[in-house]
């Protein structure tokens, strides 16, 4: 690890974190009914499969999850050059009525949240939306805040903040990368 | 700022096989968009497609019109069909007149092969080709390679036979080169004087009669046999053709099992294709239909990456 990166969450500790996460995130909804995860590809998605995990584990209750693709809702796409690669998009029930969890690995400047409100409205018309992440950077662009915080990071506009979860990056740890400060 | 696939969409002919997978690779999570109560992304919010049809179509331009809206385009439909000026003339006209109303792309259909390119040369906007004269029709074979490798899950290997008329078709065209280009085994059968004389030096295999290609073949492409061929006698009889090349459910008895029947319509039931095959287990005609939206959603998309028009607004936001 270079000198600029320092662990956040160790897989442990990002193991407790997600265990408070799932705790929260049921007892906001006074249970587990009508609730459905739907993760923001990629890691979102990963993190609500975790988070449904323990929930299962704990309320006896398999609670349904979706996944979202923000890309073809994204307001860089007229600036970002070649076309980003679109990834699936599934959420595999109804959502009218429904109390939906937007799951991310990191918030930072609200826009994805903003794309993917956008996105969940074309599905239909949630009772509740609520938001959970892992991390919450700070340095918002938007008017968003999250329901259920794993952890606050003091981190600068030019700092990575990187949730590396088993399934894709073979290891879990939230690691934060300071190097482009001046 | 350039978009993986260029500026603009001309033919199979030259993407190479990585440019075909991204294309596909695209269409494939584009698919559940259709699935959506509402049925629309904010992609291509204003952007202005013009479909410029100078060869009638109802398939492929409701189809390409499907596509525009489900990603928030703004569409204007030309059909200058019957148009008594000169082609040349008319194209060189058009293509200006087009630039002047600041359009963002043009899918063309042009009884003339070439014309998509022509148009592609003389304008900054991208320019899709919706089928060019004898020569191409790349979201065709795109759409057919798509509705293919969902099935096999590769087409690598994969023996496909394209039945019929041949020398008349820009399908058979984009299908060769498409195919061949994703390593599948290409075959064509049809009678000898539907076949383009140099049809072997596009590394096909041909076969004269019907029976041994059903019995070679994972997939059957059949195309349509347009009736002015047998006024032109290019063949002596609907009837006689049917007897001889039609894919029927007794002929395919010799298949294997799971073998696909592709037909890229209108069809002529009866003629090139029986209707217990068009409406049997082994078509996938239907899936061809939904996948061809999917397929010209994920070729907008990847086009608008290179359109001059937001290159520009982009450099100035910057």
């Amino acid at each position: 690890m270079s000198p600029s990166q320092s662990v956040v969450l160790t897989a442990r500790a990002l193991e407790r974190t997600l265990s408070r996460m799932a705790d929260e995130i049921v007892e906001q909804n006074d249970g587990t009914d009508g609730l459905i995860l739907v993760g923001i590809q990629r890691r979102g998605v990963q993190v609500a499969q975790r988070l449904a995990a323990v929930i299962a584990t704990r309320e006896g209750v398999e609670v349904p999850r979706g996944a979202l693709d923000i890309t073809l809702y994204r307001d860089d796409l007229q600036t970002v050059g070649p076309r980003p690669v679109v990834g699936r998009t599934e959420i595999p029930l109804t959502i009218d009525g429904m109390n939906v969890v937007i799951v991310d690995d990191v918030l930072f400047t609200g826009r994805t949240v903003r794309a993917a409100l956008n996105e969940l409205a074309d599905f239909g018309r949630p009772s509740r939306v609520r938001l959970a992440v892992v991390i919450d950077r700070g340095g918002r662009e938007l008017p968003i805040q999250p329901d259920v915080v794993g952890k606050h990071v003091e981190a600068e506009r030019g700092d990575r903040v990187d949730v590396f979860v088993q399934e894709i990056d073979g290891r879990d740890e939230v690691i934060l990368d300071t190097g482009k400060r001046a | 700022m350039t978009s993986p696939l260029g500026k603009d969409l001309l033919g199979l002919e030259r993407l190479t096989a990585e440019q075909i997978t991204l294309i596909l690779d695209t269409a494939e999570p584009l698919k559940e968009i259709s699935e959506r109560a509402i049925k629309k992304v904010p992609t291509l919010r204003g952007a202005t497609i013009v479909n410029l049809f100078f060869e009638a179509s109802t398939r492929t331009r409701i189809s390409f019109e499907f596509a525009e809206k489900r990603m928030s385009a703004d569409t204007v439909n030309v059909a200058t069909a019957g148009s008594s000026v000169t082609k040349g003339e008319t194209l060189v006209d058009t293509a200006r007149n087009l630039e002047a109303m600041k359009i963002d792309m043009v899918v063309i259909r042009h009884g003339s092969s070439g014309a998509a390119q022509f148009l592609a040369d003389r304008i900054e906007s991208n320019v899709i080709n919706a089928g060019d004269g004898t020569h191409e029709h790349p979201t065709q074979g795109l759409l057919d390679l798509l509705t293919l490798r969902q099935r096999w899950g590769t087409l690598k290997g994969k023996k496909v036979c394209i039945c019929g008329d041949v020398l008349h078709s820009r399908v058979a065209r984009s299908n060769i080169w498409g195919l061949q280009k994703m390593g599948a085994q290409v075959a064509v059968c049809g009678p000898r004087s539907l076949l383009p004389n140099a049809i072997s030096d596009m590394g096909v295999t041909v076969f004269d009669r019907i029976e041994p290609a059903i019995e070679w073949a994972d997939a059957l492409n059949v195309l349509r046999l347009q009736l002015e061929r047998m006024q032109a006698g290019y063949i002596p009889s609907l009837r006689e053709y049917n007897r001889v090349f039609g894919v029927t459910s007794e002929r395919l008895k010799r298949a294997r099992e799971d073998i696909l029947i592709l037909h890229p319509g209108p069809m002529n039931r009866g003629v090139e294709i029986d209707s217990d095959v068009a409406d049997g287990p082994h078509s996938v005609i239907l899936d061809q239909v939904t996948n061809g939206v999917a397929v010209r959603m994920a070729v907008l998309y990847l086009l608008s990456g290179n359109s001059p028009r937001l290159a520009e607004a982009a450099a100035g936001g910057t």
